[in-house]
């Protein structure tokens, strides 16, 4: 890994009795997608604060290319931000707008306005620099906001909450764009989202954080496939969370008892005992009407509840031994969607190597 | 933000217009108040010594009104007085607004409270508090024009700062705060974000705070009857001294410009005060 250009050691950020970040330790490194994800209030937004100098930390430090920000306040950092509402300046046009962070440093008009039309031109503004912002649409306003920051040539780049005010069409061809748009400048990017699909969909890696709390760094497909506590494997994506208890281990393996699915053994590195909890997707889940025959580990129970999304269905079953597990079923064909009724007993089944054994 | 009602048809104000006693007691109101005013116009132009009949158009009185060098003179004080006044109480009314905007401070609600002291008090009492205030400090008299107009100034922005502080916090209440922190992001200083992005946002308020406090001066009577010496008379108290003797036209022709001066700038503020189409949100 490249060597980081944002190193965040230690901080602590309390507001009175409240503490919005705990204890946080993070390095994001260059030319990297950075994703902050977590549920709302957990701070992520306030430690994005914290790196564009909006918020002093109470602990800790922030160091921007091996430099202590402390004392340095927004407007020297080397860093923009995208804010939540766009904060494009309303009284200015948008060619205005752009411009304002190289007039205001004292950039010579004759660099100013080349920058400015590329800037535009990168965001596919280059017809609306005259516009004032109430003449655009919320979209056009956030690729305002995202060429006032991205002129400055920054060495990172901050969204808060980018997409969330964009209609689904829009946000999902604005999470293909952004992606896009930072493999070209090859600045380092640092959003904060809710969202779990727009971290997943862009970022390189992911901090998940939970009151304060980072509770697991790693790339999109570590998080969703070894999330490293049950907060995460819950968080991200949907998830089945079986309680177990511990009853062996051998070698690489050990042997857990599933509550409502019976003794099972799977691959294990680390240490494990006592109560556990154990993590099936339900994409992992396959749905039979027989027995399936092999090493699988099978569960019958009854549809009780079924969700339709078009591409995909989701079904809830219910155990005779009080599990309520979901299950996402491919609708394949046309007809798939036919063939199974609310009340249906039917059998469940995943492979052992697809469960994941979760000790936090 | 706004919020939105079920239907569009109740939103906004309820339409009044088709209850009949209700038009009626709009249709009185507006003839209580402003009959005096339109009687005054009409007799500033009438051909008569004495204000009580008509006896045909002129403009002759306008033209004494105009040749009348203390009239004049008063006025010329009035004029001077508002925009000094103006100036100053508009710059620290800003300033206050500014402040209880900006900052968070131990008593800030007791400094609201005690800010908005001169807009309650009784004139009268402010008056009189004025007059006992400037004797008592031995405040100099006599000076050349027209520094010996500044008791009465003091006075005028003692009680007209609080009115321009109000409109302009109440301009900054919708201002969002990302926009400033977009400033300072972009590089901006904290002086530089304050005359190129606060400000502008600020400016319909500071002007209409400022038209709002020179109208105020400018036909303030009581306090400025207990700040004025003999030498430092202003147009409303010198229209009280002439009205003292006769009403005559020339007492109206001065009221009318009075009056005109008044509505134009009361106009201009609440333009410049109506909702700014050009918030982006």
């Amino acid at each position: 890994m490249s060597k980081p250009i944002i190193s965040i050691r230690n901080v602590t950020k309390r507001f009175g009795e409240v503490v919005a970040v705990d204890h946080v330790d993070l390095d994001i490194v260059e030319n990297e997608f950075f994703a902050l994800l977590g549920p709302s209030g957990c701070g992520k937004t306030t430690l994005l604060r914290m790196i564009a100098g909006f918020e002093t930390p109470t602990e800790g430090e922030i160091l921007i290319d091996d430099e202590d920000m402390a004392q340095t306040p927004p407007n020297l950092r080397p860093v923009n931000m995208v804010f939540q509402s766009y904060a494009v300046f309303p009284h200015m046009t948008v060619a205005d707008n752009v411009a304002y962070g190289l007039r205001v440093t004292g950039t010579p008009q004759g660099e100013i306005t080349p920058r400015v039309a590329e800037a535009l031109e990168m965001v596919q503004l280059d017809r609306f620099g005259a516009r004032k912002p109430d003449q655009l649409s919320g979209g056009q306003r956030q690729r305002v906001a995202l060429a006032r920051a991205l002129v400055k040539r920054p060495r990172v780049l901050l969204m808060d909450e980018p997409l969330s005010a964009l209609d689904a069409k829009l946000r999902e061809q604005m999470q293909l764009e952004l992606a896009r748009l930072q493999q070209t400048v090859g600045i380092t990017f640092i959003i904060v989202t809710h969202d779990q699909d727009e971290a997943l969909s862009m970022a390189d890696r992911i901090a998940v954080m939970e009151s304060g709390l980072v509770r697991q760094v790693a790339t999109p497909d570590r998080l969703y496939e070894h999330p490293s506590s049950r907060f995460v494997a819950d968080f991200i994506g949907k998830v089945n969370l079986l309680d177990g208890r511990v009853t062996g281990a051998r070698g690489k393996s050990v042997s857990i008892d599933v509550a409502g699915v019976g003794k099972v053994s799977l691959p294990f590195n680390a240490e494990a005992a006592g109560d556990v909890a154990v993590a099936v997707r339900p994409e992992k889940v396959r749905v039979s009407t027989a027995k399936p025959k092999g090493g699988a580990v099978a569960v019958n129970g009854e549809i009780t509840d079924w969700a339709y999304y078009g591409d995909t269905s989701h079904m809830f079953v219910n155990t005779s031994d009080g599990l309520r597990l979901s299950v996402t079923v491919q609708n394949e064909t046309r007809t798939t969607v036919d063939n199974v009724d609310l009340g249906d007993r039917i059998w469940l089944s995943w492979q052992p190597e697809d469960m994941l054994l979760l000790t936090e | 933000m706004a919020i939105r009602l079920s239907t569009l048809g109740s939103q906004g104000p309820i339409d009044y217009s088709r209850r009949l006693w209700l038009r009626t007691m709009v249709a009185l109101t507006f003839l209580l108040l402003y009959t005096p005013i339109i009687t005054l116009i009409i007799f500033s132009f009438n051909d008569s010594r004495r204000n009580v009949v008509w006896r045909g158009f002129t403009t002759k009185y306008y033209v004494k009104a105009w040749n009348n060098d203390s009239l004049i003179e008063a006025f010329t004080n009035s004029l001077t007085i508002a925009v000094i006044s103006t100036v100053i109480s508009t710059i620290l009314g800003t300033m206050i607004a500014l402040l209880l905007w900006r900052f968070r401070f131990p008593f800030k609600a007791a400094y609201e409270g005690f800010m908005a002291l001169p807009i309650v008090i009784p004139e009268i009492c402010m008056g009189v508090a004025m007059l006992a205030f400037f004797s008592r400090v031995g405040f100099p008299t006599g000076m050349p024009w027209p520094l010996n107009l500044s008791a009465i100034t003091i006075a005028h922005i003692a009680f007209s700062f609080p009115f321009a502080a109000i409109v302009v916090r109440a301009r900054m209440a919708g201002f969002n705060r990302e926009l400033e922190e977009a400033s300072r992001d972009l590089g901006a200083s904290e002086w530089q974000t304050f005359w190129n992005v606060i400000f502008p946002y600020m400016k319909p308020g500071v002007i209409a705070g400022g038209l709002l406090a020179f109208t105020l001066s400018l036909d303030d009577f009581v306090i400025t009857f207990f700040t004025s010496g003999p030498d430092t008379v202003t147009f409303p108290v010198k229209v009280y001294s002439m009205v003292r003797f006769s009403v005559t036209p020339e007492v109206n022709a001065a009221s009318t410009v009075l009056v005109v001066i008044t509505v134009v700038m009361t106009v201009l503020a609440m333009r410049l005060q109506a909702p700014d189409k050009t918030e982006a949100h």
